[in-house]
């Protein structure tokens, strides 16, 4: 079991309130994603739960159960730092185990889960090797490994991909939904990479400023963002957005439209504008475009076509798939 | 050109370094050659750097008017005890003070320090009076006690400067792997500390080894340590050079030893944090 609510959290450092007031529900074996821009409190918000930082109002509950004031020992969480925070002077097999030795298991038992967590991992010939001497992603493996051995209540990482390569990066996503599937353990992953979000969350949390922006399923978020900042952030590339004149004809401050949900054509279309820079994907093409009037927009184009900077272009949005907002940023319901 | 423009400047940096060297060791030379002379050699002008005439005699004559022996355990216990007494006050402190500074850590550390710019002397006659109600004169014990109290603050600075370059997240991990804080400290903290912890320790023990304002003021002969049995040779029958020499080379032996064997341990902890 591993559910978590956060009830009215606030946390403030002096008078600076980073989370101002944050109320959440995760469901037991679910796979939770923080995302929001650099600073936002992501890892604020995971260490309340981890008991890193002591809330400065509101509760925290794991299983129900009020934890706010509890050590971070008695959570029975495990976390994976984006540092990986081994310990150097353990070999790999101790510092799996090390979680084991704290809660007094005896060492037959111990060695026999972390052999266990070691070939889950991939990393049986390298039990008796120091952190140093591996490498990013068997460093990050070991750090995975010391939080499963436990069995602990929920996982939490906070950007535990980011110090590995691109290529490293995938295949590290891959592995940790792959656990999330083989354990059913409540995950919550912190990220700033809404790519990362997108793939692995059954939930995402958006967050700005401390705020919680949206809470869910990606496609939702996607589908029906509830603010503008949600509809920036989720979507790669960004959202378009636009407003004044032409906005006011679909009866809102601003509208929004994705690359993925706009036309091209060379002939005819409803905005009329000059490509700029092309980045040719190889699947797809985003083409750079200055609308007359409008400004720098970003669209998708077919692998094939053969745009060139200088080229006039038309754009025409999917009517059914413009996004309206209001003064205050808030999403209107479809018009 | 530029090959010769380094070796010259190595030679130079060398030269100087030798020079330097040997300067700083000159008095120490001088002692264990004087020991070696005989007390009208000791005493000639102009003096020889080397005796004209090698003996042993002044150590045979310190080792029967005198028991180095004693006075050498009583210094190894003193040294070693005040350290590992400082050390269990200090390791706790520093860890508090480098994980979980409050605002006035950085006051209450400078204040610390601050206790030893006052000259020992200051407060020679309370700690006398104290340790006389306390029963504690010329007792290991007490001069253990003093001595730590005194090295205190350089030994939490140190270990504080040490504890600093570990990174909280390791810590954090412990926390979250189950450790209490007692756990924390022994099985994550101190291993990583250890050499930090080596170099203060030894630094600890040759600052105490080589105290002699309160062991010579605190002590008469039970707890008299090896400081006190050089300045036995002092003393009112008059100066006997090649023998205080002796007594001298045979009391700073074993630290000059221990030094000489930890050096680089020594060297790194003194400059620790002022190289990145
Ligand atoms: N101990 C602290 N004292 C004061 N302010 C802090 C402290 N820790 C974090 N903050 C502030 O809280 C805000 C949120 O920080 P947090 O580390 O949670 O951001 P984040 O979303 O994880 O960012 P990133 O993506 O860069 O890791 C920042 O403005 C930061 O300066
Ligand atoms: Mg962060």
């Amino acid at each position: 079991m591993g559910s978590i609510q956060l009830q009215h959290v606030n946390k403030s450092f002096g008078t600076h309130a980073v989370i101002p007031d944050a109320s959440l529900e995760i469901k037991d074996g679910e796979f939770v994603v923080f995302v929001g821009p650099s600073g936002c409190g992501k890892s604020t918000l995971l260490r309340l739960i981890a008991g890193l930082e002591d809330t400065t109002s509101g509760q925290i509950l794991l299983d129900g159960q009020d934890m706010t004031a509890a050590a971070p020992a008695k959570r029975q969480l495990a976390m994976v730092f984006q540092s990986y925070a081994l310990y150097p002077h353990m070999t790999v097999a101790q510092n799996i185990g090390f979680p084991l030795k704290m809660a007094g298991m005896d060492k037959a038992a111990i060695d026999a889960k972390v052999k266990e967590a070691a070939g889950v991992l991939n990393l049986t010939s390298y039990l008796d090797r120091r952190p140093r001497n591996l490498s990013g992603g068997q460093r990050q493996r070991v750090a995975i490994g010391r939080a499963i051995v436990r069995e602990p209540k929920a996982f939490l990482f906070d950007e535990p991909l980011s110090n590995l390569d691109a290529a490293l990066r995938v295949n590290m996503r891959l592995e940790i939904s792959e656990l999330h599937h083989q354990l059913k353990t409540t995950m919550v992953y912190v990220t700033h990479d809404q790519v990362e979000a997108m793939t692995m969350a059954d939930r995402i949390v958006v967050l700005n400023a401390g705020n919680i922006e949206q809470f869910g399923t990606p496609m939702e978020l996607y589908r029906t963002p509830a603010n503008r900042f949600v509809a920036g952030f989720i979507g790669s590339p960004k959202m378009n957005f636009v407003d004044g004149a032409e906005a006011a004809k679909h009866g809102a401050f601003a509208i929004g439209v994705r690359p993925e949900h706009m036309a091209v054509n060379k002939d005819s279309g409803l905005w009329r504008g000059t490509v700029g820079v092309a980045e040719h994907l190889g699947s797809d093409t985003f083409l750079h475009v200055n609308v007359d009037g409008l400004g720098l927009m970003t669209v998708r184009a077919e692998g094939e076509k053969q745009l060139h900077h200088g080229d006039v272009v038309w754009l025409t949005p999917d009517p059914s798939r413009i996004y309206r907002f209001d003064k205050d940023g808030q999403a209107l319901a479809a018009a | 050109m530029a090959r010769a423009a380094t070796t010259q400047r190595k030679i130079v940096v060398t030269t100087a370094a030798w020079i330097v060297g040997l300067l700083i060791f000159f008095p120490i030379l001088w002692t264990i050659l004087t020991s070696f002379k005989t007390e009208g050699d000791a005493i000639a002008f102009p003096p020889s750097l080397f005796p004209p005439h090698w003996t042993l005699e002044n150590y045979f004559e310190v080792q029967s008017r005198s028991d180095y022996f004693r006075h050498f355990v009583n210094s190894v216990v003193i040294s070693i005890g005040s350290t590992v007494l400082a050390l269990l006050i200090a390791v706790p402190a520093a860890w508090a003070m480098a994980f979980s500074p409050t605002p006035k850590t950085r006051d209450i550390m400078m204040w610390m320090l601050s206790t030893k710019m006052m000259p020992a002397v200051g407060v020679l006659v309370p700690i006398y009076l104290i340790f006389r109600t306390l029963g504690l004169l010329d007792n290991v014990w007490g001069l253990m006690v003093i001595l730590m109290l005194m090295n205190l603050p350089i030994v939490v600075w140190m270990l504080y400067t040490y504890f600093k370059e570990i990174p909280v997240d390791i810590l954090e991990a412990a926390r979250m792997d189950g450790a209490t804080l007692g756990k924390e400290l022994v099985y994550v903290l101190v291993p990583m500390a250890v050499p930090g912890i080596a170099s203060t320790m030894l630094l600890n023990v040759i600052l105490a080894w080589n105290e002699a304002f309160w062991t010579l003021n605190l002590t008469a002969a039970r707890a008299a340590p090896l400081t006190a049995f050089i300045a036995s040779y002092s003393s009112p029958e008059g100066l006997f050079w090649a023998k205080l020499s002796a007594a001298s080379t045979l009391a700073i032996a074993p630290i000059l030893v221990l030094g000489w064997i930890s050096q680089k341990q020594l060297v790194r902890g003194l400059t620790f944090g002022a190289v990145k």
